[in-house]
């Protein structure tokens, strides 16, 4: 699995951070998505996924 | 119902927690249907997941304030809140409210909301002693559900402790869409934009760890400072957006639990499964006000339908939320459901700013009453239960519960 974020189209809500923090955190300046690790192991697709479908913004790619 | 009927908008429900038996039918039959507003302007209702979610990410379309022929929402002269100046004054499109929404976004981080956890732990035990002390039956909305939103927004602002009775009275009058006369809409925002200005003078002269003390700081995208105006307007905005919306979906989020109390007692077995019951509650929330009003300046297609230029769209979330298909079991409230990908918070650039904080408040809400009253009850009759109407944001009048 591969992550992607498009920090242009990010609104910075977090929902991201709040399901799978040890993927995504938030820049401490704007609030804006930050990839902590774009190829995320198999115990975090879950999250992962999950993340990309409650991002408010559809801000979030996976290659799988 | 057919393309040419139109309804009311907002729908009439009776029930308190049950959502108005027209969402289905204009779901699978009318996808873009024509309402009326109070103030008696034509809009159009979007009801299916797919074309609110569309709607809301567009970029291209914003809530229309200043266009002519945007439909006014509330039936006071002035259209209401989003017809007002706080809404005007605070840039609603393009790179200046990127700019703005930046700024005031880095204040509601996913981090810092867990650095605030504990600060609102310590209100909602606080609100909690006090409801103990004085014994049930009370009423949980009065009581916990909306002191303590407006507890954690004073905190965030920097007001004291003992003009957080005057911000409720505000917040509630500038999300009144009938229930106040114009007079005292007028005044109350009057009173509140002196209060604010003044804070704000106060906060220029004495820097504080809040919001508002770094905004004076801050510059917007052209590298200026940002005027009293804009800063009062923040801080007028937060109000409203962050107080009666929380407060009342403590209370509904609670009271969806406690009508049938097997849910409480399966959240209060495995209470890891807070996170999910607050996200589920969220979408299930049939009471959950007007929608997100958006100005169409450019035709497009709906559900094939087509949306001139000129409309103002209404798009429900709280109907779409309840679309089967997107939602497996929609009309059921699943605990566990996850992923749940509602659209309570709305979608897109204009996506609630403070779903983080919120989403902290309902969660830190829900573990304190588990935890300090696990044998919390309904004191009426779920049916006895009333709906507040008249204000932008959907609730309930009164939650009478015992423990």
């Amino acid at each position: 699995m591969k992550v992607i974020v498009e920090e242009d189209k990010c609104c910075g809500a977090g929902t991201c951070v709040l399901v799978a923090p040890d993927v995504f955190d938030q820049r401490d300046d704007d609030g804006i998505v930050m990839l902590l690790d774009e190829a995320p192991g198999p115990e975090l697709h879950d999250a992962v996924r999950e993340a990309v479908s409650v991002c408010p913004a559809a801000a979030i790619g996976l290659i799988e | 119902m057919t393309e040419s009927e139109i309804l009311s908008y907002p729908i009439p429900s009776d029930l308190a927690l049950e959502p108005p038996a027209e969402w289905a039918e204009l779901r699978a039959k009318c996808p873009v249907a024509h309402v009326r507003f109070a103030s008696g302007d034509p809009a159009s209702l979007v009801t299916r997941y797919d074309d609110v979610r569309a709607v809301l990410s567009d970029p291209r379309f914003s809530r229309g304030t200043g266009k002519k022929d945007a439909a006014r929402v509330a039936d006071t002269d002035d259209g209401g809140l989003f017809n007002s100046e706080m809404a005007t004054v605070l840039p609603q499109e393009g790179e200046g409210h990127l700019t703005w929404r930046r700024l005031v976004g880095k204040w509601f981080t996913a981090k810092r909301m867990a650095a605030l956890r504990p600060g609102i732990t310590a209100m909602a035990d606080q609100l909690i002693d006090s409801m103990i002390e004085k014994g049930g039956p009370v009423d949980l909305k009065a009581a916990f559900g909306f002191p303590l939103p407006v507890w954690v927004i004073c905190d965030m602002l920097g007001v004291p402790d003992s003009d957080r009775d005057k911000f409720s009275y505000w917040s509630d009058c500038m999300l009144s869409m009938t229930r106040y006369t114009q007079d005292e809409m007028v005044a109350a925002m009057t009173e509140f934009g002196t209060y604010m200005a003044h804070h704000v003078e106060l906060k220029r002269a004495n820097r504080g760890d809040d919001l508002l003390s770094e905004l004076i700081d801050a510059t917007d995208a052209d590298g200026r400072p940002l005027s009293t105006a804009v800063l009062v307007a923040t801080g007028q905005g937060l109000l409203v957006a962050g107080h009666e919306t929380t407060a009342n979906m403590i209370t509904k989020m609670v009271a969806m639990l406690l009508a049938d109390r097997s849910r409480w007692e399966q959240v209060l077995a495995d209470p890891k499964l807070v996170r999910s019951t607050v996200e589920e509650a969220l979408r299930f929330d049939a009471n959950a006000g007007f929608g997100m009003v958006r100005y169409i300046d450019t035709e497009i297609e709906l559900s094939g339908v087509a949306v001139p230029s000129g409309t103002t769209v209404v798009c429900s979330m709280a109907a779409a939320n309840r679309d089967e298909s997107t939602f497996a079991g929609a009309d059921e409230l699943d605990l566990t459901r996850s992923p749940n990908p509602h659209l309570a918070f709305g979608a897109g650039a204009h996506s609630c700013l403070g779903q983080a904080l919120a989403r902290t408040e309902l969660q830190v809400a829900l573990e304190t009453l588990l935890r300090r009253l696990p044998t919390l009850d309904l004191a009426v009759g779920a049916e006895e239960l009333v709906r507040v109407d008249g204000l932008a944001v959907g609730g309930l009048s009164e939650l009478p519960v015992q423990w």
